[in-house]
């Protein structure tokens, strides 16, 4: 089923993430200008934990690669299959941001909220709009959920999932450089 | 299928290498200059972001003429330019200005007369 990764729809689904990354870029170059600054406050060195982060890691990189099976069953036609992983990876997706919530409230009880300094605005923003994107991607999979649920398993609706399995794993890549760059540099600086 | 098993385990092996390098220097049992340590995690970030776009992301696996590939490598070139102006342009902001105050006995110093 080659005729996916031709359409025009995922050319144009790919621009947009395209164009994400460099919303993110400009994100990412805010922070390392930024991450100095911490007006006498907190560095990452002090408030991040790091068995912590990579456990949020590795259920985001895992919701990834359950995302992925659930295309593969698709193109099998395992629709209940198909079902079962979205749920899946929705779970995971909520546990992450579950656990990303919980990072925020306790940053903030302790008052390093983004007032604090530019450092902690520069972070909030970045990780926080990764956040944003991982919650409208856990919309994006409940709709596909209900849809598959009550509808057959059309060429319409594995393109549909398709395009969210490309939205899933590019998150999960962003992920990846924000564990990078803010977390274990954090933790080195 | 065995393009996302390879892809997971791949990026799991990557993710975990790179955590344990840093743990491993923050407890002192690593024994490596900081700038190398700095240089290989970016280095396993950039494998994993590779491991990624080919197994899950499918890039370049459409047919010519490539407009997907072609997009993403735009992407990144504006993505170099952005990071690297902005920290390049930041940090000589932040040398030229006054609120260090012996920044022109630095400046002095540096350029040599």
């Amino acid at each position: 089923m080659k005729y996916i990764e031709d359409s025009k729809t995922t050319l144009g689904f790919w621009i947009y993430l395209m164009t994400d990354c460099v919303l993110f870029a400009s994100l990412f170059a805010t922070f390392a200008v930024l991450r100095n600054n911490t007006f006498g406050g907190p560095g990452g060195n002090e408030l991040f934990s790091l068995p912590f982060v990579l456990l949020e890691t590795l259920i985001l990189l895992i919701s990834s690669f359950v995302c992925g099976l659930a295309v593969v069953s698709a193109r099998k036609q395992q629709k209940d299959r198909v079902i079962r992983l979205l749920v899946a990876t929705v779970v995971l997706g909520l546990m992450f941001i579950g656990l990303e919530i919980n990072e925020f409230r306790e940053l903030a009880a302790e008052g390093n909220d983004w007032q604090r300094s530019a450092f902690l605005s520069s972070f909030f923003t970045l990780v926080g709009t990764h956040g944003l994107h991982i919650c409208l991607g856990l919309l994006w999979a409940s709709f596909l959920i209900v849809r598959l649920s009550t509808s057959k398993l059309t060429g319409t609706t594995v393109k549909r999932l398709f395009l969210f399995s490309l939205f899933w794993h590019f998150l999960d890549i962003v992920w990846i450089f924000i564990f990078t760059i803010v977390y274990l540099m954090g933790a080195l600086s | 299928m065995r393009s996302y098993v390879t892809g997971f385990a791949v990026s799991l092996v990557l993710t975990l290498v790179a955590f344990g390098l840093v743990l491993g220097y923050t407890q002192g049992s690593l024994d490596v200059s900081k700038g190398l340590l700095i240089l290989s995690i970016v280095v396993l970030a950039a494998l994993q972001l590779g491991v990624q776009l080919v197994y899950f992301l499918h890039l370049g696996q459409e047919s010519k003429p490539h407009f997907n590939l072609i997009s993403f490598l735009f992407m990144l070139l504006v993505l170099v330019v952005i990071i690297a102006g902005s920290l390049w342009i930041m940090a000589n902001l932040d040398y030229n200005m006054m609120h260090n105050p012996n920044i022109e006995k630095e400046i002095i110093h540096d350029e040599g007369y």
